[in-house]
This record gives C-alpha cells, sequence and structure tokens, in this order.
C-alpha cells in the first residue's frame, strides 16, 4: 500500500481540497509530473492543465487549475492555483472565452518575449481544451 | 408651536425612516456574514502564499531579487492606493481610509516627493478630488461588482505593476480597512511595493534538504510577486468589504436608535399638547356656562 502525505489545493477564492493523497499528478511549466510521499522538496510553476489525485482510499478525481505554483515540502504538497475548478464544473465557455483573450494578447503583443509568452498560453490552453473534451 | 397635525406628520415620517434604517441594517448584517465568509475562504491562500514566498525569498541571493522585490533605490514617486466602498452610509467608514491616506500624501508633499493616487471605490474619489484632485491618476470602479473575486483585484495588481515597469512610481502603499470586528474597523497602510517586508511568516524548514526548483528560483519569483500583489489587494478588497458592512450595521444600528428616541420625543410633546387642548376645550365651556 502506498504511503499517503497531505495535498492541499488553494486558489485565491477558497480552499479547494486538504486531504491525505497518495500520488498527485501536476502539469508544470515544463511538464506534467507526479508527486509521491517523500518527494525532495521542490518548488515549481504549473501551466494551465489538468490535476490529477488519488485520494488515500484509491479514488481518483481531477481538477482543472490554470498557472500557479506547487510547493512540496516534506510535510505535504501545497498547490497554489491562480484559479481551480472541480474538473465536472468547467464550462466550455469559460475555456473558450480565455482562449480568446490568449489569442488577443497574442495579436497584441509587440516585443519577441510578450509574444512567444502569448504562444505558449494559447497551445497550453488548446491542448487542454482537447483534453477535456477527451474526458 | 407646531399643531398637532404637524406633529402627527413628522412621528409618521420619523417612523418610516426607521423603518428604512431597520431594513438596511438587517440587509448589512447579512451581507457581512457572506463577505466575512468570503475573507475567510481567502485566508489559506494568502497564507500559504507568504510562507511560500518567505521560503523562497531566504533561497534567493539580493542580486537575482527581482526589481518588485528590490525596489528602484530611490523612494522619489508614491503612488498611494485608496480602496474604499462605492455606496455611502456606512457610517466614518470611508473618511477614515481618506483621512489616513490624505495625512500620508500630506506629509509626503512635505518631504517633496511626488505622489500619485488610484482610487478603487467611489467615496473615496469622492472625498479625495476636493484637496487632491490634481494626484488621481486612476479610478477603478467597482460599481457593477456585487462580490469581489480575484480577477476584479488581478486587474488592479496588474495596473499597478504596469505602472512600475513604466517607471512610474517607486514605493506603492495600499490603504484600506482592516475588519477586526462589527465596531471595529482599522485604516490600515500597508506597503506593496517594494515588497521587503513581505509578512512575518517563518520559512518552513525543509530539513537539511536542498529545495529543487523548476524553473530557476528568480524565475519563479519574478512569478510569484506579481501574483502576490494581486493577492495583498484581493485581500484588502476583501477585508474592505466585510469592514463596510460592518460599519454599516453599526451606522445603521445607531440611526434606528436614534429615530426610536426622537418618536418618543415626539409623542410626549403630541400627547402634552392634545392634554393642554382639551383643557382649553374645557375652560372655555365651563366659563361659558358660569356667565349664564
Amino acid at each position: 500500500m502506498a504511503e499517503a502525505f497531505q495535498f492541499e489545493l488553494v486558489s485565491p477564492e477558497r480552499l479547494l481540497l486538504s486531504e491525505q493523497v497518495i500520488e498527485v499528478v501536476v502539469p508544470g511549466t515544463e511538464g506534467y509530473m507526479t508527486v509521491l510521499a517523500h518527494h525532495a522538496p521542490l518548488m515549481a510553476t504549473i501551466k494551465p492543465g489538468v490535476v490529477t489525485v488519488k485520494t488515500a482510499d484509491g479514488k481518483p478525481d481531477s481538477y482543472v487549475v490554470f498557472g500557479g505554483f506547487v510547493d512540496v515540502t516534506p510535510d505535504g504538497c501545497i498547490l497554489l492555483a491562480e484559479s481551480a475548478v472541480h474538473v465536472t464544473d468547467i464550462k466550455a465557455d469559460e475555456l473558450q472565452n480565455r482562449i480568446k483573450d490568449a489569442k488577443e494578447d497574442f495579436e497584441d503583443a509587440t516585443t519577441r518575449e510578450e509574444k512567444s509568452r502569448a504562444e505558449d498560453l494559447l497551445g497550453q490552453l488548446t491542448t487542454l481544451q482537447e483534453a477535456i473534451k477527451a474526458a | 408651536m407646531p399643531s398637532l397635525k404637524d406633529l402627527r406628520n413628522r412621528i409618521a415620517s420619523v417612523k418610516a425612516t426607521q423603518k428604512i434604517t431597520k431594513a438596511m441594517q438587517m440587509v448589512a448584517a447579512a451581507k457581512l456574514r457572506r463577505a466575512q465568509e468570503a475573507a475567510e475562504a481567502a485566508r489559506p491562500y494568502s497564507q500559504r502564499m507568504a510562507a511560500v514566498l518567505a521560503n523562497i525569498a531566504s533561497n534567493v541571493d539580493g542580486d537575482d531579487a527581482p526589481v518588485l522585490m528590490s525596489g528602484t533605490g530611490k523612494d522619489d514617486v508614491h503612488l498611494l492606493i485608496v480602496c474604499t466602498s462605492e455606496r455611502g452610509l456606512c457610517g466614518g467608514f470611508n473618511s477614515q481610509i481618506a483621512r489616513l491616506a490624505r495625512e500620508h500624501a500630506r506629509r509626503l508633499l512635505a518631504d517633496g516627493k511626488t505622489v500619485k493616487i488610484i482610487t478603487v471605490g467611489k467615496k473615496g474619489a469622492d472625498i479625495l478630488r476636493r484637496d487632491l484632485g490634481k494626484y488621481i491618476i486612476d479610478h477603478v470602479n467597482l460599481r457593477e461588482v456585487k462580490q469581489v473575486g480575484f480577477s476584479n483585484a488581478d486587474e488592479i495588481g496588474h495596473k499597478i505593476i504596469g505602472l512600475y515597469n513604466e517607471g512610474a512610481f517607486d514605493v506603492a502603499t495600499l490603504f484600506y480597512s482592516e475588519f477586526k470586528s462589527v465596531i471595529s474597523q482599522i485604516p490600515t497602510a500597508q506597503q506593496l511595493i517594494p515588497a521587503s517586508a513581505i509578512g512575518d511568516a517563518e520559512p518552513e524548514t525543509a530539513g537539511d534538504a536542498v529545495y529543487e526548483y523548476e524553473p530557476d528560483p528568480a524565475a519563479i519569483l519574478g512569478d510569484l510577486i506579481p501574483r502576490n500583489i494581486s493577492v495583498q489587494v484581493f485581500r484588502a478588497l476583501l477585508e474592505n468589504a466585510a469592514s463596510e458592512q460592518g460599519a454599516r450595521m453599526s451606522a445603521m444600528d445607531n440611526a434606528t436608535r436614534n429615530a426610536g428616541d426622537m418618536i418618543n420625543k415626539l409623542t410626549m410633546s403630541y400627547n402634552r399638547q392634545r392634554q393642554a387642548q382639551i383643557t382649553k376645550e374645557l375652560i372655555e365651556i365651563i366659563s361659558g356656562a358660569e356667565a349664564l
């Protein structure tokens, strides 16, 4: 039996989840990663994506997050999301709006740096949309 | 001396006012509960944010720290962000915040600094426009916002950071009212930029293990600090919302009580006058009867 650890998912508006979990998959900026108990202390930024958790009683659960940070400490794992919703509560038009915003940002971007950042975000959002559609 | 009819009308009108203030008090009490819940729900995020920031800040050298944290090295231009309510009838709530901001601005101006002001909420803008109008550079309208969300705060946060990156100011201070209890709201000034005094959260000890960062610490910090500013603004807005309702509740409670006193006083003089009139009529009848 895998060991459980404390996982918290917080958005600025509320605490979404605070539970003992076995495994968490977070969308790191540089790729998805799985956090298990006794993970080395780590801090990473995350991109828009799906967070999958497996609670101590073995139930899987998913949340959609839009950017933020994950902080892994010896005591547990904290995910500070810019905004987060349960995967069943996500509305297609909300995602649609975000994609539209990202597209506008991309078109308005003046410097190359801004342009590439906007493009990244756009790409991440589209992938996310496809992932949700498939689910 | 007002006539009996006038008194009756006045009593009726004070009663109507009392009903209104009573209703407003009850509405404020309900809204206060909601605002308090929202403020409480947001607390874990800002606490954890402070812990994470303290954690990472202790791992980044001064040279790597982003400018938002270290400041521009000057303190010539000050930006004051004054958060107040959109609606009145809440006692001294708005004027207290405005007074604190005004004193701060005066002190800075006396020291020869430049002052710029961004107002959030109509009431504060109205008060400050009178004497500091020429320093107000922007106004954020939250009139249509029923429940402040993070996106509102984020917008203000981005505005501030945008101005900072343009070099429009060196130091930013946030003014809002901290919610202590229904009867006590404390106007507070909080320095946002430079964010050196990020709070008193102790860094979490990661044991002896070395923290890994992905990407590098400076990049994370560069992303985290702007977000922290939005979080601070969000917290201030929520505290403000709770304080506003608390202040309104006690103001309306006072008003209701005052109306009650007034009704008592008016009823007393109404009764006295009615009695006087009866006595007068009796005297007229008696003296008329005696004359016969």
